[in-house]
């Protein structure tokens, strides 16, 4: 069976189920249901605070083969994923299913229990780090899914990704369960991605180091949702939350880059009044954005709003009135979480509402322009962004291929040849987000447009950016690295990269070389 | 091969990752260090990259400028011997004087035969960095018809001098004059000294703009990222552009009619002219200055 990218899958994968191919970015429109959910009433006499996590999980009652979800506004700060976990191995329980919106190298003890069997399945829209590497070398039971940050939300509100129990890391909680990510030691302001996890979950718990009484405001997840509340030491590292946050880059050839994307914008025509942008937090990235604001600023332009994962940069653009509002899923830094408390045009956004494809319209599909990253291209615009050129998973779509099918205009940045090794390929490793969805790509020695673009091919011809084909970028490549050798792959499926609607776009199979870990 | 050099790079020849982006980074000349980027013990092994880097990247936008070692080191003529071979563009000698401009010219004489090179097709530029070469800039050039220009060093001549290196700079103030006045005159590039505080930017466009306004032609960078303030300290005045753009114009005009030569106001526009009109058009739209 094969995907419409000509990728051959098996009709079922165990520990995965029956596979549905990926047949287009839009093949997956029309009616769709969200689950029913079962509640328990509280009544005016109960009391959800419960005296420790022990006594929490106790209460809890979960059992093998349960699915515990966790979201991860705190990053590779967070603590309570691995207590959680730790406290789960202790009484025994086995075959639980992790589902956290993304996985950091803190994350490091679930290895030992992926290899004790307390883990034998893992969904996530993010892996990075000793957890990634230990599912590359095909220890955990289960084939990992790899989801979206869109796609996690949808599956979880259509019943695809059935949650027993949401562990909620609260920066602040009142004693009835509302929730706010804005005060507390391990303040990380917006929630995002935990939204969908309360509200869907059989159960929901929060987990904070800020008990505070009720009612905690500004109230961002509702008690309504919440069934207990506990209270621990710490749920995160303020050092970790912030860290891999990021200044513009210094380095020439990404400043290089920086400046042609902008190029490619201000030619697009998209930089008008109302214009919409996001962006990652990666050095280049930023420094396209720096780039932009020079030109919205020397052409008087006032953007309506900038969306994703916020950094200072973009709260330093929406402070100048460069862009009227803010749409943010997760706050990148000190900045971005000051932003959000205090200014109301800071706006916080679900999961779903960024990037769910089935949902009466998501943040995505207003947006102008994106600036994605790659780890690998192919000739046919397809983007790697799950796995490293060694075929070791390393990251994940997170919000790529939401954002590169919503937006007008998807631009990935990147240098031509990373490490030696260069970056476009007859065909990715893995293919995270489909070439239909990704515009242009500029690199600091040429910039390819997507054929399916001709408009934006007519536009570019008539200024001085270095227009090449992405064939062309290949060989620009290849003269000086050589052709590398493909990836050394066993049969073993250790993951399934679910595309936003949730058919499968790839897999990614147990890597043969594993003394390459690490090293790419 | 750039047509100009309102900038020149300096990077370090000993890392490789530099060496391949180096053609890239926007510089009109970039300058591959053996010398000062490179320490005792990596002289060879530098030696042999910058070598490969010359055969096998692609260096055409740019012009390869490879600054040897000081001819009365042991290193230096050893440089000379083994990159010539590979036929950069220029070779920058380090404090240059008379005699050894006319060493490195012979050296060069007979590794263009050997290896049938065009002769004289490799260049030369004096790096003054000493109070004897200061004082003698005028023969150095003269030294070699392989002289396309001259490089000062601000910090080995106030070394030299016994002064202190100021970010204002009115310690080379002479320097800076007696330097642009002789490669006035002998028609040659002169290239001012870099500004080292890489964060400076403004500081950068200041120390440039006197460089320009006492004759100096271009300024060498130790940064990617001060290409940018160069060029555009640099940029052509309005009234340059008007005349490339005419240039340019009256020899579309001659191709159209089949002419193999043209004329503007009377005078012949040769290949040089038209060079310089395309460079300069293309810096003045590069700028913004002239709609595309």
């Amino acid at each position: 069976m094969k995907t419409i990218l000509g990728r051959e899958l098996p009709e079922y994968i165990d520990g995965y189920g029956e596979v549905k191919p990926f047949q287009g970015a839009f093949s997956d429109g029309g009616i769709k249901t969200r689950k029913a959910v079962k509640l328990i009433s509280v009544l005016p006499s109960d009391l959800k605070v419960l005296g420790n996590l022990e006594e929490a999980l106790d209460r809890l009652n979960i059992k093998d083969g349960m699915t515990i979800s966790f979201h991860h506004h705190l990053r590779n700060g967070d603590h309570v994923l691995n207590m959680v976990v730790e406290g789960l191995a202790k009484r025994g329980v086995k075959d639980l299913t992790v589902a956290a919106s993304s996985i950091f190298p803190i994350h490091e003890p679930l290895v030992g229990h992926i290899e004790n069997g307390v883990v034998t399945g893992l969904v996530s829209n993010y892996i990075s780090g000793p957890v990634a590497e230990a599912v590359s070398k095909g220890k955990l039971k289960k084939p990992a899914i790899m989801q979206t940050h869109g796609g996690r939300a949808r599956a979880i509100e259509s019943g695809d990704l059935h949650i027993d129990v949401a562990f909620l890391a609260a920066p602040t909680a009142d004693t009835y369960g509302n929730i706010n990510g804005v005060y507390g030691d391990a303040a990380c302001g917006t929630l995002g991605y935990a939204i969908s996890d309360a509200a869907y979950a059989d159960k929901t718990i929060a987990i904070t180091d800020n008990l505070v009484p009720f009612p905690a405001c500004p109230i961002q997840i509702s008690q309504v949702f919440v069934d207990y509340v506990v209270q621990v030491e710490s749920i995160g590292d303020p050092g970790g939350i912030v860290s891999g946050t990021t200044k513009i880059t210094k380095d020439p050839v990404a400043l290089i880059i920086a400046k042609k994307a902008a190029e490619v914008i201000k030619a697009s025509g998209l930089v008008k009044d109302g214009m919409s942008f996001q962006t990652g937090a990666g050095g280049t990235s930023l420094a396209v954005a720096a780039e932009l604001r020079n030109i919205m600023l020397r052409e008087g332009v006032v953007g309506s709003f900038a969306s994703g994962g916020v950094t200072g940069q973009l709260v330093e653009m929406l402070e100048e009135g460069l862009f009227k509002t803010l749409l943010d899923v997760q706050c990148f830094d000190l900045k971005a979480i000051n932003s959000y408390r205090n200014n109301s045009t800071h706006q916080a956004m679900s999961a779903s509402m960024y990037g769910n494809p089935h949902t009466k319209g998501a943040v995505v599909n207003c947006l102008d322009i994106m600036i994605l990253g790659a780890t690998e291209i192919d000739t046919e615009f397809n983007v790697n962004v799950t796995t490293g050129s060694n075929g070791v998973i390393m990251g994940g779509s997170g919000g790529h291929s939401d954002t590169a099918a919503g937006s007008k205009l998807s631009i990935v940045v990147t240098n031509l040849m990373k490490s030696r090794l260069p970056i476009i390929k007859d065909q990715v490793t893995t293919i995270t987000t489909p070439g239909e969805s990704i515009d242009v790509v500029v690199t600091e020695r040429g910039i390819a447009v997507n054929p399916r673009r001709a408009d934006l091919i007519e536009k570019l011809r008539n200024t001085n950016l270095p227009l090449v084909t992405i064939d062309e970028l290949k060989t620009m490549a290849e003269k000086i690295t050589g052709v590398p050798k493909g990836v050394q792959a066993l049969e073993k499926i250790v993951a399934v990269v679910e595309y936003r609607d949730g058919s499968v776009i790839d897999v990614v199979r147990q890597v043969k070389d594993v003394r390459s870990y690490g090293r790419d | 091969m750039g047509k100009s050099r309102r900038s020149m790079l300096f990077m370090p020849g000993n890392n490789p990752g530099m060496l391949q982006d180096a053609a890239i980074l926007g510089a009109d000349s970039i300058i591959l260090d053996l010398e000062d980027a490179v320490s005792l013990t990596e002289k060879d092994s530098a030696r042999i990259l910058v070598r490969d880097a010359i055969k096998t990247i692609d260096y055409s936008q740019v012009e390869v400028v490879v600054r040897v070692n000081p001819l009365d080191t042991e290193f230096g003529p050893h440089d000379v011997d083994v990159i010539a071979r590979v036929k950069p563009d220029t070779l920058l000698i380090p404090k240059a004087n008379e005699e050894e401009i006319k060493l490195v010219d012979k050296m060069l004489d007979q590794i263009e035969i050997e290896e049938g090179h065009t002769p004289g097709s490799i260049k030369l530029i004096a790096l003054i960095e000493t109070a004897l070469g200061l004082e003698n800039v005028y023969c150095v050039i003269q030294a070699s018809k392989r002289m396309v220009g001259v490089l000062l060093g601000g910090e080995d001549l106030t070394s030299d001098l016994g002064i202190a290196r100021t970010k204002d700079g009115q310690e080379i103030f002479y320097a800076r004059n007696k330097v642009a006045t002789a490669c006035r005159a002998l028609k040659v590039d002169s290239i001012d000294t870099p500004f080292t505080d890489t964060n400076d930017f403004v500081g950068l466009a200041k120390d440039t703009a006197k460089a320009k306004s006492l004759g100096l032609t271009g300024k060498s960078a130790i940064n990617p990222r001060q290409i940018e303030i160069i060029h555009s300290v640099f940029a052509p005045t309005e009234e340059e552009l008007k005349h490339a753009l005419r240039v340019l114009y009256a020899m579309e005009e001659a191709e159209k009619e089949g002419k193999g030569v043209c004329s503007l106001d009377g005078k012949m526009i040769d290949a040089p002219v038209i060079n310089r009109a395309k460079t300069t058009v293309e810096l003045g739209r590069s700028l913004g200055l002239i709609e595309r």
